[in-house]
This record gives structure tokens, C-alpha cells and sequence, in this order.
């Protein structure tokens, strides 16, 4: 029982930064289209910038506040620069795209930054608790809180503001939307930064955790774009559910089965997914009409 | 000797009868003419002919076999053909080439004779370039053969369409409003086409919204409404039925018709 | 025959590519040259194989990398603990690609667009993981040593024999691949691009056609896996990594999609630029993913179609 805790309690634990990450790729694909692989590096730098603020003496939490506000500011330059110059392309274009840009980012942190691993202090101490017989650590609640958190500011975002129903407007029909006079382009740039602020605070949580590295992010796009697929790309609720699902199949499979797989189980869930339920499990499907 | 039939032929999107228990019997040699207003589930009773969509319910029989739910190329293989109301052109290649592309059930090489490229490979391509052109011939775009067809205008695309589907060498062939953006000079020319093709043996089934075109050229009409057959017959049978005239311009609309014609 | 026949020609391009191949050489100063136009031309080898299914077919694979890796360890495998001769391991990892091509790509093909990139992404990714944890047969993460070739009795070695190996074999694949293009084949192929509803209108079996390029195409990159393999006489996991995928499909988009003669080009920019830029080597990274950008943005056609979009121009 304890070890079930225990797998249960990391697997949601790393499964809330793939639903974060996810939910950052599902609003920017239900804006735009665009499946952004950049995501991961969004996370990576969140981290790494909080890492090299702090190492240049700067107070954590000012730290962790300008790396998220960094990353922002590379989210938008990247819908900016990158994605709005090429808004005709194909979809298959702009994933190039944005796996260009993701390198791109790689690269800029292996030379801004280093290619060691670092960490962060954890904030209630690195004591675990005793839940049931498991060890959790106090961070992990920190994930969890904060994830759940972002989910519901978000959700009140979407919900209950004007500018959250125009991102909606804009997700279901881009024209439409130009024709009642929202500011697409502004929306869409707005997606963008939002994720890429969601991403940068999901880093900064599970630094601590997980520890960071200039390549961390491709993986964890990957993964995390698994996720979405998984609970149904374009939902946002299934982002979140797809996201702490998958974490939970890679601790309870490294578990049980083999640890040296673990990463396999994302892209077996992705392969699995896309061949078998396309719509993933709570996503909804279009008729193509000729 | 019937070349298709459908038998209560059905299917629905989310809810919505698109087509409703629709039969229907089309002769060899005829010209058979689908018409009906908007909506009423024309280009959705060809796409489910023609294997596009999977019906409901009901039967789709092409010279005496049951083909219902095949896929598209194999119906091609058993001599269906057809055009596209949303134009289904393959705009990057040029026009010959897309009647080339027609060609294909007739090519008989192989992927590993394509990648060696043999003589039968070259002497292939030349018959089918020449069938090819031939086919252009037949729907007056000899001039444009190597032009790119994204560059065509509409009405030369709906003819290209046509002469494609002709290089196939179907016998029955299904045209998805062929006069549509057409002027009056080229929906005569287009009549001319399909007698000609006629001529030749194959049967033509077509939806239309041009009467006149419908009413010149069709040996027997079948009337669509709301996916449902409202009326078959002859020209003249069906130009004279109030019902027709009624779906069309609704019943305000056919009293006041009645009232012009006097 | 006049100039504008001579180039239109389908093997004009090809023609030159090979008298370039051949006169080379003679401007070799050292074995270091040969070494690198080997490479060029393996890669080039696998862009060709990567194009068939991007240019021709138009289907996207952001895994294609992990064919390289089943041709190169078939290779190092095969030769270690099998002790085969190198060419039949050539062939069976060629065999072996096409196989697991053949019964990946029946389900995977059925997908579009980036549906279709992101499962062949998984793909890739998942060789790379297999490779990376059979450490009994694949020596893990360091990876393995690999045997020369031996070819009849006579051991290759030296960068100008595998030169004229590479040259040889990318120029028997760039012929068979044009050959395609001037084919029912090549014809169904560009077909399916611009309307999948009507090539299956005329006849087309689109998902075989689809199928039988992936597996071509996933021939093509084995056996330059196994050459890479061989010719750098070792081999990591990170040959099918998903980094490498990406390196294929920027050299197939940069020479332009369908050009053979671009992949070429593709891979001498690829293979060369990182050489001459040692000085820059941090920021390699930074400059594939800003050439990446780059081009999908501005020049998605890639060199060599808008060089000869850009003569035909300015002829009219």
C-alpha cells in the first residue's frame, strides 16, 4: 500500500507539470492551430533563469518572478517573430517551426547559461512527510497546489472576463471573431504568453524535484504534447486530466514493470492514442465534408 | 440493361436525414439528370454512390453487383467516374498531367518497373500522354495542355474535371453540377460534350441546378427534396408536376409561377 | 537538342551532380576532404530516401531517423555477434527497415498532417529508447564499435574508398528516385498530394501508394545508416534520436522538397556549415534552429525550386 502511495504520489507529482505544459499547448493550439513544441523550453528556461538569478544573488522569489516574466516576453517574441510571418503555412510548416524555435532555445541556454544539471532550494525544506506510509515530499504538495491553482485562475480567466470569451471566440472561429472585431492577432499573442508564463512557473516549481538542464525541454514537449492527445486535443479540461494520467501510468510502470522504459510509456500512449482514439478521451471530432 | 441502382439508399449527420430512403434505377446509355434544391442531399446521394461516405441503410448496385460501402478505387476499377462540384483538381500539376493521372487503372507497370524505369515505362507514358491529349480534345483544352491547372480558369477546371474522368474510360460517369459558373456559350459547348460522350456508350448521371441544360439533354429526372425522392419521370412529366415546381419556389412562390405562365 | 530541352530533361540535374562528383576529387588537398564529401553524400543518400515521402508523396516523418538507426546497428550488430559480412548486414538492415516500415506505416499512415508528424515522431523516439536500453546487444548509450567492411576479401578502409562507395550508391538512388517521378507511380503520387477523394476517384490506391513509399523511403535512409555505421566504424543511439529526424527533414526542406539535386545541397549545407564555423561550435545549436526558422518562414520551397522559379521568371 505504501509503495502504491508512493508511485501514485510522484506520478501526480510530475503528472502536474504535464498537465500544465499540455494546457499551455492546448491554448495555443485551440487559438491558433499551432502545435508549439516550444512548450517544453518554456519550462526549461522558468527554471534555469530562476537557477542563474538566484546564483548572481538575486532573492529567489524576485528570481523566479523575473524568469517567469522573461520567459513571457520569449513566448510572445516567438508568436511575433516566428509563428504570425508565417500564419499561411501549413500546420506540418508551422510545427517546423516551432521545433526550430525550440532548438533555437536550446542552444541560446547552452551558451547563456551551462549544460550541468541545478537545482533549486525547496521551499517548506526537503523533510518528506509521512502520507500513509509514503514519503512526499513537501514540494510535491507545491506542484500540486500551484498547478491547481493556475487551472482555476485560468478557468475563471476563460470563464468569467470578456477578454477569456474572446479567446474562446477566437479558438472556434478565427474569422468570426475578426468580424465582431476582436483583435486576433493580439488574442493568439496572448495565448502565447500565457503559456509560456504557465510553463515558466511550472519550471520554477519542480526545479527542486526534478532538477534542470538546458536540453530538458524537448522531452518533456513530447511528452507533454502525449498528454494532450491522450485526454483530447483542444480540451482544456482534458489537458489537465491527459496530463496527470500519463504521469501516473510512467510512476505506476516504472514501478511495477521496468524503470529503464519509462520514457517509452509517453510515446506508447501517443502511438496507442493516435491510431486507436484519435479524439483521445474527452476531445470531440470533426466531419471532414467534400 | 441497368447500369446503377440504389435501393433505399440513407444516411445522416448528426441527426439530420441528408438522404432519406432514396431508390433509383438508371438505364445504360441514359442520360440521368438529379435535380433539386439546395440541400436537398444531391452531391451527399453521389458522394455516397461513389463511395465517399458509408450509407445508413440501403444498397448501392452497379451493373447487377452489390458495391455498397466500397471504396472509391475500387469503384473506379469497376468503371465509375466522376467530378467534383468543389472542384477536386490537382492544381500543381498541369493540365495533361492531371488527365495522365486519369489514366491510371489503364497503366499496367509495376512500383519496381517504375523505379527502373523499362521501356514498357516509356512506351507507357507516350500511349497514356496521347490518351490524354486526346481527352483534352474532347472538352476543347488542347491549348492549355502544358499550362499548370492552378492558372486555369473555372470554367476550363470544370471541363479538365470532366476530360479527366473520361480518360478513365468509365462507363458510367457522374457529373457534380458541371454547368455551375458556366455562361450560357459554355454550358451549350458542355452540352455538347456529354452528348458526345453519350455517343460513345457511357451512361451520364448528373445533378444540375441549369434547367435548361437539365431539360435539353436528360433522358429521365429524378427530384430531390430534403434527401427524400419527390418525383421521377420524363421531362416532361416532371416540368409539368406541381409538387417540382413547389419544392423549388415554395408554394407562395409556385402560385405566383403559375400566375406568369398563365 | 537545344539548351532548354537538355534542361528540362529529367536527368539534367543529375548529370551535372555526377560530373561534380567525379571531377571533385582532383581538388581534394587531403583525406579529410574525402571524409566530408562522404558524408554529403551519405546524408544526401537519406534526404533522397526522406524526400521520396516529403516531396513525392507529401507525407511528413519527424522519425525517419531511427530507419538510419536500424540500418546502422544492423550493421554493427550483425557483424559483432553474428559475424556476417558487412554488405549482407547492409542488406538485411535494408530488409529490416522495410519490414518494420511495411508494418508501421499501415497504421500510421492513415493519419494527416501533424497527426501524422507526431506519431512518426513517436516512432523514431521509441528506437531510440530500444537502442538505448538493450545495452547487452547495443552497448547502451556508448554504444559499439563497428567491424570494417569488407567487400570480397578486400577490407575498406580510407575516407576516398567510401567516398566512391557513397558516390556510387547516391547516384544509383537519385536515378531510381527521378525514374519515379517520370512513372504512373510518381504521377499517383503527386496526385494524392493535391487531392486524395480524386486519385481514389480514378483508381489510386492511396493508402498502398502511401505505403509502398514509406517503405522505399525507409530503405533508402537504412542503408545510410548502415554506410554512417561503417564508415565511422561506430554508432550511438543518438544516430536515430529525434534531433537527427529533425536534421533530415531541415536538409530535405532546405535543398526543396521533390529535388534531388537540393537534397544534395541540403547536405552539403548541413554537413559543412558546422565544419567551417568550428570557431562557432557553441553556437551550432543556435544556428540550425535559426536556419530552421528561417527557411519554413521565408523560403518554405527550398533552394533549388525558387533558384529555378527565379529563372523561370526571369526568362518570361
Amino acid at each position: 500500500m505504501a509503495e502504491f502511495l508512493q508511485f501514485l504520489s510522484s506520478g501526480l507529482t510530475v503528472g502536474s507539470v504535464y498537465a500544465l505544459v499540455a494546457l499551455g499547448f492546448t491554448l495555443i493550439y485551440n487559438a491558433s492551430n499551432v502545435i508549439n513544441f516550444a512548450q517544453g523550453e518554456f519550462v526549461m528556461l522558468g527554471g534555469m533563469s530562476t537557477v542563474f538569478l538566484a546564483l548572481a544573488g538575486v532573492p529567489l522569489p524576485i528570481a523566479a518572478l523575473i524568469a517567469v516574466i522573461v520567459t513571457t516576453a520569449i513566448g510572445l517574441a516567438l508568436y511575433r517573430f516566428a509563428i504570425e510571418p508565417a500564419r499561411d503555412a501549413s500546420a506540418v510548416s508551422l510545427i517546423m517551426i516551432t521545433i526550430g524555435a525550440s532548438i533555437f532555445l536550446r542552444g541560446l541556454a547552452q551558451v547563456v547559461f551551462d549544460k550541468r544539471f541545478h537545482s533549486l532550494p525547496m521551499i517548506f525544506g526537503a523533510e518528506p512527510l509521512r502520507i500513509g506510509g509514503a514519503a512526499v515530499l513537501p514540494q510535491s504538495l507545491v506542484v500540486l497546489g500551484g498547478a491547481t491553482t493556475i487551472v482555476l485562475l485560468l478557468w475563471a480567466f476563460i470563464d468569467r472576463t470578456i477578454l477569456g470569451k474572446a479567446v474562446i471566440a477566437t479558438a472556434v472561429n478565427r474569422l468570426a471573431a475578426r468580424l465582431v472585431g476582436i483583435d486576433t492577432r493580439r488574442i493568439i499573442g496572448l495565448s502565447f504568453a500565457i503559456s509560456a508564463a504557465i510553463g515558466a512557473v511550472a519550471g520554477v516549481l519542480v526545479t527542486p524535484i526534478t532538477l534542470t538542464s538546458y536540453d530538458v525541454g524537448t522531452l518533456l514537449a513530447v511528452k507533454a504534447f502525449a498528454a494532450a492527445m491522450l485526454g483530447g486535443i483542444g480540451s482544456a479540461l482534458g489537458a489537465v486530466v491527459g496530463g496527470l494520467v500519463l504521469g501516473m501510468l510512467e510512476a505506476f510502470s516504472a514501478g511495477y514493470i521496468s524503470s529503464k522504459y519509462k520514457d517509452a510509456v509517453a510515446f506508447i500512449v501517443l502511438l496507442a492514442v493516435l491510431l486507436a482514439m484519435p479524439r483521445g478521451l474527452l476531445g470531440r471530432g470533426k466531419i471532414e465534408r467534400v | 440493361m441497368t447500369i446503377l441502382e440504389t435501393e433505399r439508399l440513407s444516411i445522416g449527420f448528426g441527426g439530420v436525414r441528408a438522404v432519406d430512403d432514396v431508390s433509383l434505377i438508371v438505364e445504360a446509355g441514359q442520360v440521368f439528370s438529379i435535380i433539386g434544391p439546395n440541400g436537398a442531399g444531391k452531391t451527399t446521394l453521389f458522394n455516397l454512390v461513389s463511395g465517399l461516405y458509408m450509407p445508413l441503410d440501403g444498397r448501392v448496385r452497379l451493373a447487377g453487383e452489390d458495391v455498397t460501402g466500397l471504396a472509391p478505387d475500387r469503384l473506379a476499377r469497376r468503371g465509375l467516374s466522376r467530378t467534383f462540384q468543389n472542384l477536386q483538381v490537382f492544381f500543381r500539376m498541369s493540365a495533361v498531367e492531371n488527365v495522365m493521372v486519369g489514366r491510371h487503372r489503364h497503366e499496367r507497370t509495376g512500383i519496381v518497373a517504375d523505379l527502373l524505369h523499362l521501356p514498357a515505362v516509356d512506351r507507357q507514358n507516350r500511349r497514356t500522354l496521347e490518351a490524354a491529349r486526346g481527352a483534352l480534345a474532347r472538352v476543347g483544352l488542347c491549348d492549355v495542355a502544358n499550362q499548370q491547372a492552378g492558372t486555369l480558369p473555372y470554367g476550363a477546371l470544370k471541363r479538365l474535371e470532366i476530360a479527366r474522368a473520361l480518360a478513365s474510360e468509365p462507363k458510367i460517369l457522374l457529373l457534380d453540377e458541371p454547368a455551375a459558373g458556366c455562361n450560357p456559350v459554355e454550358t451549350r459547348e458542355l452540352e455538347g460534350v456529354i452528348r458526345s460522350i453519350v455517343k460513345d456508350g457511357v451512361t451520364v448521371v448528373l445533378v444540375e441546378h441549369d434547367m435548361r441544360l437539365v431539360m435539353n439533354i436528360s433522358d429521365r429526372i429524378h427530384v430531390l427534396a430534403n434527401g427524400r425522392t419527390l418525383v421521377e419521370g420524363t421531362v416532361a412529366e416532371v416540368r409539368s408536376n406541381s409538387a417540382v415546381v413547389e419544392a423549388y419556389l415554395g408554394v407562395h412562390g409556385a402560385r405566383e409561377a403559375g400566375r406568369a405562365v398563365g | 537538342m537545344n539548351v532548354r530541352a537538355l534542361m528540362a530533361h529529367r536527368f539534367a540535374g543529375l548529370t551535372v551532380v555526377s560530373a561534380i562528383v567525379i571531377v571533385l576529387p582532383f581538388f581534394f588537398p587531403s583525406a579529410y576532404y574525402y571524409r566530408l564529401a562522404g558524408l554529403v553524400l551519405i546524408f544526401g543518400l537519406a534526404a533522397v530516401g526522406l524526400n521520396l515521402l516529403m516531396g513525392f508523396a507529401g507525407q511528413v516523418s519527424l522519425g525517419h531517423a531511427g530507419f538510419l538507426g536500424i540500418g546502422g546497428y544492423s550493421v554493427a550488430i550483425g557483424a559483432t555477434y553474428l559475424a556476417a559480412p558487412p554488405w549482407l548486414c547492409i542488406l538485411g538492415g535494408a530488409a529490416l527497415s522495410g519490414l518494420v516500415a511495411f508494418c508501421v506505416g499501415r497504421p500510421i499512415l492513415r493519419l494527416k498532417g501533424h497527426y501524422l508528424a507526431v506519431a512518426t515522431l513517436g516512432f523514431g523516439v521509441l528506437v531510440t529508447i530500444v537502442l538505448t536500453n538493450e545495452a547487452t546487444w547495443t552497448g547502451g548509450p556508448d554504444g559499439m564499435t563497428v567491424p570494417r567492411l569488407m567487400l570480397f576479401a578486400w577490407p575498406v578502409h580510407g575516407a576516398d574508398a567510401w567516398y566512391w562507395i557513397a558516390a556510387i550508391t547516391f547516384l544509383i538512388g537519385g536515378t531510381l528516385a527521378l525514374n519515379l517521378g517520370d512513372s504512373p507511380t510518381g504521377r499517383a503520387l503527386k496526385a494524392i498530394q493535391d487531392s486524395e477523394v480524386a486519385s481514389s476517384m480514378l483508381g489510386i490506391d492511396v493508402s498502398y501508394q502511401k505505403l509502398v513509399i514509406f517503405v522505399i523511403s525507409a530503405v533508402f535512409v537504412s542503408i545510410a545508416g548502415s554506410y554512417l555505421a561503417l564508415f565511422n566504424g561506430h554508432i550511438t543511439p543518438d544516430i536515430s534520436g529525434f534531433l537527427r529526424s529533425i536534421e533530415l527533414v531541415t536538409i530535405v526542406v532546405l535543398g526543396g522538397m521533390g529535388s534531388i539535386v537540393g537534397s544534395l545541397l541540403g547536405a552539403t549545407i548541413l554537413v559543412v556549415l558546422p565544419q567551417t564555423l568550428t570557431v562557432l561550435h557553441e553556437y551550432e545549436d543556435m544556428a540550425f534552429g535559426l536556419i530552421l526558422m528561417g527557411f519554413m518562414i521565408l523560403l518554405r520551397q527550398g533552394i533549388v525550386p525558387s533558384l529555378m522559379g527565379w529563372f523561370a521568371g526571369r526568362r518570361s
